[in-house]
């Protein structure tokens, strides 16, 4: 089956920035992918080309076998969209605005739209104008979940929700994904990625930067090894892939990079292990490390 | 009340150009008004026949109000009576804007966290809307003295003017504390005003009736300017603002910002059947606006065709004028004219909501709403058609509305209803070319320079200069073609030209297809 979202050297510049800078994306069908990035890096921007709402200045962007900007209408009626921001028209009710949307996109499942305002707690007699940031959002997401579409372009659908409803929303796109749905969903949520997505890519300045599961994530990054060793270790910190050794006479604490930690681990027995405790990343560590490179 | 100051300061710097503007153009109207008149009948014989025959015609003391003497005073008074209206109706309009519409924005809450009194907005408002009537006030005083009219009448002339804006800028005080939106209050305050005109043209129909005393456009009217003031009637008005001010101070008290008095009505928890194409959105989004300026429309048909009868008269009466009209070809070609012009008017007014229509898609655009909409199976050009389809046939309806309204008002002045009403009708449809210009132009902006869309009001702007002063400052015909309404056929005063007219109708469809394909190109949303 081909790629749900096949996207390759992206670029799309505005002025005199460059939002997408050659971006590779590929979200295989049936998978929940995951898209991270700093503040600016270009996550809208690829998901409204991704849309047709833009026109992409170089590169390919396939969609659904289909080419985003020209076969537009005939994609729409296959996904539904969750803006980050969702703004409604204030004299038209949450319910009306669920209905139209899912009517314009081709149809909208009624028993599962009753099953979602239930679950989300939303009250769809509400005019636009009255909801908060949190319920405007409920608006978008019944009306994206309760269409019956192939894929769903999330991005950051869950800011302003309550921690009770992003839980709801993750069940959600759980049954979703056993029913064979495909999500491309952006977010800075660490933990819904974490408990969402079966691959990931991040992106950094419209570039993608790392791209695959997260435990290969994982693996392509250093492991926090933590070692009590009846000598000191002296020459561990000049191996390589060895980096910030802290050495506190037999008590050893260092990170190393994955490929080199066979090697390092064999350096070490000749110093008389005593225990050791080995940690791999966090997915904390593994994000700030991609989004701190932005700032400096 | 604190930090009242900064924001009367605030206020008055985005009003820096709309206060004075109005606040000008008011003021100006009596005065010339009575230059006029006096022009007119420049004597006392002529003043009376004139008091005796026109001016005491029930539609136009419908219109206008009543009239309490012949004197040049009391004509101008009278001849200014539409005028208290106009006052009331932006003295609710300032308040509401200084108040509702800024907390429905949001801004009044990112004010409020810097420190602020609970009462600092609306007496802000209502220092900057009741100053800006008293202003008014004291203008048309001097305007009136500089005209020669007796002190005591021009004072209470003045008086009135202040105090009808007082009334009705408390009216739009108390109505802001009572909806969530803007828009509701606006239409509380404008159903006001609307009854108390009503009251007052009721009581004004016959012998013997008092209900205009139950409207505050009736009590100032009643002060009787220029012909034996009565002073007292002001203690009506200023008791009547004394006590809409002690109602919306505890009601401001009482609710919390951004919340209204009246319960939001809630809306319906599933959509109706026919909401399901752009078509349908778009309906939801203008039809309010769309009423509102077909009735604006209206307003202006009855207005301008009560003129038409009034101003053959006025003319017949005066010499001068009279000489003019046998030189253009007698009394029939004057007015034919005279309804040509006012429905330029008319159309330009059209052409105002032809651009607010199609701008509709700009502001939707800014506010990320058309983005979902254009990410469901709904095409470009669908969408531009959708609210297109506004800018095109609204202005028919309000050009069709106005010539039926001032039709009917001049066929029923001058007792020729079957032979006036598509004469006039026919004259205000002539127009809509020229407005689709407009309009098309402000689609075709949006598709292709987005960001420089709301240039299409300044083209209205400069037609409007063109129209009124261009011939004025006998700018060169060049200059003069520049706007579409030049080139529309003096109907009925000329024949039908068909030449332009299509022309114009290619030019707004070049405009238009132009927006239409530039928007199928560019990046949506442009911010
Ligand atoms: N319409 C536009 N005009 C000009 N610049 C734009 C426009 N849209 C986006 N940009 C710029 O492109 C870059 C990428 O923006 P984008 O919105 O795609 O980032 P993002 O990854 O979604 O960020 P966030 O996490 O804050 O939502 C930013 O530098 C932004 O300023
Ligand atoms: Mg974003």
């Amino acid at each position: 089956m081909d790629d749900a979202i096949a996207v390759s050297g992206l670029v799309k510049t505005f002025g005199r920035t460059r939002a997408l800078d050659g971006l590779d994306l590929t979200v295989r069908t049936g998978e929940v992918h995951g898209f991270l990035g700093p503040n600016g890096s270009g996550k809208s921007t690829t998901i409204r080309i991704l849309l047709g709402l833009l026109r992409a200045d170089a590169g390919t962007a396939r969609l659904l076998g289909g080419d985003p900007w020209r076969d537009a209408v005939a994609l729409h009626r296959r996904l539904a969209y969750v803006p980050g921001d969702v703004t409604l028209w204030p004299n038209l009710s949450g319910g009306e605005v669920i209905d139209l949307l899912g009517r314009l996109r081709g149809g909208l499942n009624q028993k599962r739209k009753a099953e979602l305002l239930e679950r989300f707690e939303l009250d769809p007699r509400k005019k636009g104008r009255a909801y908060s940031k949190g319920n405007r959002q409920k608006v978008g997401l019944v009306a994206a979940l309760a269409s019956d579409v192939e894929l769903l372009i999330l991005d950051e659908p869950t800011s302003g929700l309550d921690p009770l409803m992003e839980e709801t929303f993750r069940a959600c796109i759980a049954e979703d994904k056993r029913n064979g749905r495909t999500v491309l969903l952006s977010s800075h949520i660490l933990a819904e990625v974490e408990a969402l997505c079966d691959r990931v890519t991040i992106i950094r300045n419209g570039r993608a930067v790392e791209s695959g599961t997260l435990d290969e994530l994982r693996h392509l990054h250093r492991t926090s090894i933590d070692v009590e060793l009846a000598a000191t270790p002296d020459g561990l910190a000049e191996l390589p892939g060895v980096h910030d050794v802290k050495i506190d006479r037999g008590h050893v604490r260092f990170d190393v990079d994955a490929k080199a930690l066979d090697d390092t681990l064999r350096y070490l027995t000749k110093f008389g292990v005593r225990s050791l405790v080995s940690q791999p990343p966090t997915l904390e560590e593994l994000f700030l490390r991609h989004y701190e490179g932005v700032r400096s | 009340m604190t930090g009242t100051g900064k924001l009367v300061r605030l206020a008055l710097r985005r009003d820096r150009l709309l206060l004075p503007l109005w606040i000008v153009v008011l003021a100006v109207l009596p005065m010339t008004y009575a230059a006029s008149i006096a022009e007119l009948y420049p004597t006392a014989a002529d003043r009376q026949a004139y008091a005796a025959g026109s001016a005491s015609d029930p539609s136009y003391v419908a219109l206008l109000g009543p009239l309490f003497g012949s004197s040049l005073g009391a004509l101008t008074a009278q001849r200014s009576g539409m005028l208290f209206v106009i006052v009331g109706l932006i003295s609710v309009l300032t308040v509401i804007r200084h108040t509702r519409t800024e907390e429905e924005a949001g801004r009044r809450e990112l004010l409020g966290a810097a420190v602020l009194g609970r009462h600092a907005g609306l007496t802000a408002a209502l220092v900057v809307t009741c100053g800006a009537d008293l202003v008014l006030g004291l203008l048309v005083t001097l305007g009136l003295l500089g005209q020669d009219l007796p002190a005591g009448g021009a004072v209470a002339f003045g008086l009135a003017f202040a105090a009808c804006g007082w009334v009705f800028a408390m009216v739009g005080a108390v109505a802001a504390q009572l909806t969530e939106s803007a828009g509701g209050a606006r239409g509380i305050g404008l159903s006001v005003l609307g009854i108390a005109f009503v009251l007052r043209l009721a009581g004004d129909a016959g012998d013997g009736n008092v209900l205009h005393w139950l409207s505050p456009i009736g009590w100032v009217q009643h002060i009787r300017a220029f012909a034996g003031e009565r002073w007292w009637v002001l203690g009506l008005a200023a008791g009547a603002t004394a006590a809409l001010a002690a109602v919306a101070y505890p009601l401001s008290a009482r609710r919390d910002l951004g919340a209204g008095l009246l319960p939001t009505r809630p809306g319906p928890a599933a959509a109706a059947p026919t909401l399901r194409t752009p078509l349908a959105l778009a309906w939801r989004l203008h039809r309010a606006a769309l009423l509102g300026w077909a009735v604006g429309l209206a307003v202006l048909g009855v207005v301008l065709g009560g003129t038409v009868d009034y101003a053959r008269t006025a003319a017949e009466d005066s010499k001068q004028v009279s000489d003019i009209m046998d030189r253009l070809g007698g009394a029939g070609s004057f007015t034919d004219s005279y309804l040509a012009g006012v429905m330029s008017l008319v159309a330009l007014a059209a052409s105002g909501y032809a651009i607010q229509a199609a701008l509709k898609m700009r502001t939707e655009e800014a506010a990320l709403r058309s983005e979902p909409v254009l990410a469901t199976a709904v095409t470009r050009t669908s969408w531009t058609a959708s609210h297109a389809a506004f800018a095109a046939l609204g202005p028919a309806l309000g050009l069709a509305v106005a010539g039926v309204a001032a039709g009917l008002t001049y066929g029923l002045s001058v007792h020729d209803v079957a032979g006036q009403l598509p004469r006039v009708t026919g004259a205000a449809m002539v127009q809509l070319p020229a407005v689709w210009v407009l309009g098309a132009l402000a689609v075709g902006l949006f598709g292709l320079l987005p960001r420089l869309a709301p240039a299409a009001w300044a083209a209205l702007a400069a037609c409007v200069l063109l129209g009124q002063i261009g011939a004025i400052l006998q700018l060169s015909q060049w200059a003069l073609d520049v706007s579409p309404f030049t080139h529309i056929p003096k109907v009925p005063a000329a024949p039908l030209a068909v030449t332009p007219l299509a022309w114009l109708v290619a030019v707004a469809a070049a405009l238009a297809v132009a927006g239409f394909a530039g928007f199928r190109r560019r990046d949506v949303p442009v911010t």
